[in-house]
């Protein structure tokens, strides 16, 4: 048994706590983390959130997949030349967001605008093939009414989609910041977690390329 | 322009809504003016709505909860009435009002009673108990609480404008599907629900990061109290089961605004699917509930024993086993589906299986119990009173964890009785031992005991005299939500079933008594030690209330019970510990109505897209978004607190506490 368990009296921890920041990681001698990593940590956390919340819908996919209700199946529907531009916008939007994070590593004001907008630019034009692409389902009758597979479809794919739109106007407020207020402390962390946020949308979008596209265009007798 | 919203929502024919809303609105409108008139505004709006402290926003929390748990057990009240009176009868209540009642009871007190409560108190004790001066993220701690609070108002302008589900309290398709409810019932429920799961979920990430990232320097993941691991499994949880709530609830509400076909009886739905991906979260949801009632418990009967908690250790382990078995029983709500004899097989031995460490919780507190000096005070009658009735709650558990009886007890009052026994007399009466518990700690003055033990026995005896014959009836074949029936062999048992709901009134009427009372002798109820219960873990070293820092310097932890073994070592008023520390500036987060104006736009988007008032959506959602980039342009964060303030408020409480424990030195 120590003589005093808790000091409340004497102040070594507080100054150790401070002298310890950057080392601390939440616990032992160290104290509360520094807010960088208490603020990427959380959103990691709610990233992961977001991956359940994507599983749900995987699974309700998976569950009405061969629900086509006598209408047209993803082997009928899917384009994968499409497809494919779409996943290269995508991927190529993450490799310049990291570029945007050099940028501001650096604190160049002028790349990292750059680089920004043309991660916007690619996501945008993500959204616009796959605009396209509902557009021309929803005209060839196979909306998302017509069947339970083609509802999910929608719903999954669709709720990516929503989440390239949301995190295009983070986006734009993000470019706006930086602009205005310059390389700030808490908007550098606002940073992290909008990459972080860009980069598990490509995961995602792996995930719903592969599952969905790629598994559903394969020839029937090699589904299960 | 107003959407499918029409004079005729408003319930002009049926008196019961419309006094009971009228009432309502009349309340709500004589506190806001009250509370103008007496210019309490200003106050309100700096010290409350636009706080970002946690303990502020833990105590709002759990008024909230109060507040909802009167208005849904009136809703109780009501159902116990009519089935009372509707042997060979129509009752008072018609049909279409009863089932929304039913439905209303069972989302108020899971959702906006059950939910806030506990996250209240995690809110309130977490980062005391961790040594810390906040959650990781204040303003969208704040922002949590107003969506909340956005939810339950949603459910509650039902009352007035439009009806509420008639689904029961998890809207099963196809009922739920616009074909058979075209109503706007099942939208409130669907938009309150999404609202308030997203402040949960958000909590959970806040907590998560909190408990993991944030703690004084030396407490390690073992020397953590028991309510802050049982507040970590309980927010891991809500990160891994609300956004299947979220995803599920999206899907109905496609269903119903888009025609998809999700769970349809056309075009392929399968309805099936949404029980699965409803019970993937709701039977995690009532581990999310009942994990913070037993750190509640833990921390209640040490400190009411006089002794560390026997085995921490299991009591670890059993938490986090509940945590992960949570996700593997969902498909016990429903072995009537016919998943056939290897999958209800399955799903009955991992329900039995969850009993095995909620046993060993148990014997934790028994032995904690054994030899110790236990003192009855009131939160220690709640735990008591939790673990007696817990058991029964959880063998009848394990018996409709059969598949081969759960096919005969299924959907019948038994299953009623059963999780009523386990969330009355496991979260609630861990919410009320909470309550009680640190009541003093948030205000500075304990609450009467008399009055607090008095409300104990009748919500116990009233308990057992309103559930127990559910049970029988269970047995007897009554099915849940029957609004009229014809068996006289039932009415004696729905006569004394509504007899207890009358003592359980009584206890409730105590409960505000108490509550009256101990304010109405708040000066003479002062507790200037700021540790009436002789506690053990860090939250008692504070001063009561806590100021907005909690703590002057951070405490460095050496042991499990750091306050205790403190308390234990007093040092001679000359020694060292008691010499003056140097007391730096205070960074604190500054105030934000982020929480409330994103809230309050909240309130407009759920309510116009319940009544297609599609202008108002964009309005709403364009405010939301334009709330946040004014908060992301703010450009101080933080105010800081002079090291004199700071002196001052450690002073006081050092003097304040120096008496007491010179008076109590011999006995140590």
């Amino acid at each position: 048994m120590s003589t005093s368990a808790l000091r409340l009296g004497q102040d070594p921890s507080f100054g150790r706590a401070a002298s310890a920041h950057g080392a601390a990681s939440g616990h032992g001698p160290g104290g509360p983390a520094p807010k960088r990593i208490v603020v990427g940590y959380g959103f990691w956390i709610f990233l992961l959130s977001d991956v359940v919340m994507f599983s749900a819908l995987f699974a309700a996919y998976a569950v009405l997949f061969k629900s086509t209700a006598g209408g047209p199946s993803a082997r009928d529907l899917f384009d994968l030349r499409n497809t494919a531009t779409e996943t290269a916008c995508l991927l190529a939007s993450s490799f310049t967001c990291g570029m945007a994070s050099l940028a501001v590593g650096q604190r160049s004001q002028k790349w990292t605008q750059i680089a920004l907008l043309v991660t916007g630019l690619l996501g945008f034009v993500f959204l616009v093939l796959e605009f396209r692409e509902f557009s021309g389902l929803v005209g060839r009758g196979a909306g998302p009414g017509r069947s339970a597979f083609l509802s999910s479809f929608f719903t999954l794919v669709g709720c990516h989609g929503a989440h390239v739109c949301a995190g295009l106007l983070w986006l734009g407020t993000m470019m706006a910041q930086f602009y205005a207020k310059g390389f700030r402390i808490d908007i550098r962390h606002r940073f992290l977690c909008f990459s972080l946020f860009w980069h598990a949308l490509d995961i995602i979008w792996v995930a719903i390329f592969s599952l969905v596209y790629l598994v559903g265009t394969l020839p029937p007798e090699l589904l299960p | 322009m107003f959407g499918k919203l029409t004079w005729q929502a408003i319930p002009f024919d049926q008196p019961i809504p419309l006094a009971a809303g009228v009432l309502v609105v009349f309340g709500m409108a004589a506190v806001v003016i009250w509370i103008a008139v007496k210019g309490y505004v200003p106050y309100l709006w700096r010290e409350w709505i636009t706080s970002v402290d946690h303990k502020r926003i833990g105590i709002m929390y759990c008024l909230l909860a109060a507040v909802m748990l009167l208005r849904g057990f009136i809703d109780a009240l009501m159902m116990r009435s009519q089935q009372a009176m509707a042997f060979h009868a129509a009752g008072y209540l018609p049909p279409e009002h009863y089932d929304q009642i039913f439905s209303a009871h069972g989302t108020i007190m899971i959702f906006f009673v059950a939910m806030p409560f506990v996250i209240g108190l995690m809110n309130f004790v977490v980062p005391l108990q961790l040594g810390v001066r906040d959650v990781a993220f204040p303003t969208l701690n704040s922002v949590s609480f107003w969506l909340n609070a956005a939810g339950a108002l949603l459910v509650n302008v039902s009352l007035v404008i439009g009806e509420f589900a008639r689904t029961g309290w998890l809207p099963y398709p196809p009922l739920s599907e616009l074909s058979y409810s075209p109503g706007v019932g099942v939208d409130y429920y669907l938009w309150a629900i999404q609202i308030s799961g997203v402040g949960t979920l958000m909590t959970g990430v806040n907590m998560v990061a909190t408990i993991l990232k944030m703690r004084a320097p030396g407490m390690s993941y073992s020397r953590m109290p028991i309510f802050c691991w049982t507040s970590l499994a309980s927010s891991l949880l809500m990160v891994a089961a609300f956004p299947i709530l979220t995803a599920t609830l999206a899907m109905l509400l496609l269903d119903r605004y888009s025609g998809f076909h999700f769970f349809t009886n056309e075009a392929g739905g399968n309805a099936m699917m949404f029980m699965n991906l409803i019970w993937a979260w709701g039977h995690p949801e009532v581990y999310i509930l009942i994990l913070p009632a037993f750190g509640v418990f833990s921390e209640v009967v040490a400190t009411f024993s006089g002794k560390p908690l026997f085995d921490r250790r299991s009591m670890i382990i059993a938490t986090m086993a509940i945590c992960i078995l949570s996700f593997t029983v969902w498909l016990h709500h429903f072995f009537t589906m016919g998943g056939g004899g290897d999958v209800n097989g399955f799903f009955g031995i991992a329900s039995m299986v969850i009993a095995v460490p909620t046993g060993v919780k148990i014997f934790n507190w028994l032995f904690t119990m054994y030899g110790g000096r236990i003192r009855f005070s009131s939160p220690m009658l709640w735990a008591v009173g939790f673990m007696v009735t817990f058991v029964i709650g959880g063998m009848t558990g394990v018996l409709l964890a059969s598949p081969a009886a759960d096919f005969v007890l299924h959907n019948s009052l038994f299953l009623v009785a059963h999780f009523h026994n386990v969330i009355i007399g496991g979260v609630l009466f861990g919410a009320f031992a909470g309550y009680t518990y640190w009541f003093p700690k948030a205000f500075g003055f304990t609450l009467d005991e008399r009055l607090g033990k008095l409300a104990f026995w009748f919500w116990l005896i009233g308990f057992y005299v309103a559930f127990m014959p559910l049970y029988v009836l269970g047995l007897e074949g009554m099915t849940r939500r029957m609004q009229h029936y014809d068996r006289p062999e039932w009415h004696p048992w729905l006569l004394v079933a509504a007899l207890g709901t009358l003592l359980i009134l009584c206890g409730i009427a105590l409960q505000i008594a108490q509550l009256w009372v101990s304010i109405r002798d708040r000066a003479r109820r002062n507790d200037p030690t700021g540790d009436p219960w002789d506690g053990r873990s860090l939250e008692w070293a504070t001063p009561s209330p806590p100021p907005a820092f909690n703590f002057a310097v951070l405490p460095v932890v050496e042991s499990d019970e750091p306050f205790w073994d403190a308390k234990r070592h007093v040092p001679a008023s000359d020694s060292p510990a008691v010499e003056e520390p140097e007391y730096p500036p205070i960074e604190m987060p500054r105030n934000s109505p982020t929480g409330f104006v994103t809230a309050f736009f909240a309130v407009v988007t759920g309510f116009s897209l319940i009544w297609h008032i599609w202008w108002l959506v964009i309005v709403g959602l364009v405010g939301a978004y334009a709330t946040f980039v004014a908060f992301a342009w703010r450009d101080r964060h933080e105010t800081t607190i002079s090291s004199a303030e700071v002196a001052r408020v450690d002073h006081a409480h050092r003097s304040a506490r120096a008496q007491p424990l010179r008076a109590r030195e011999p006995l140590l």
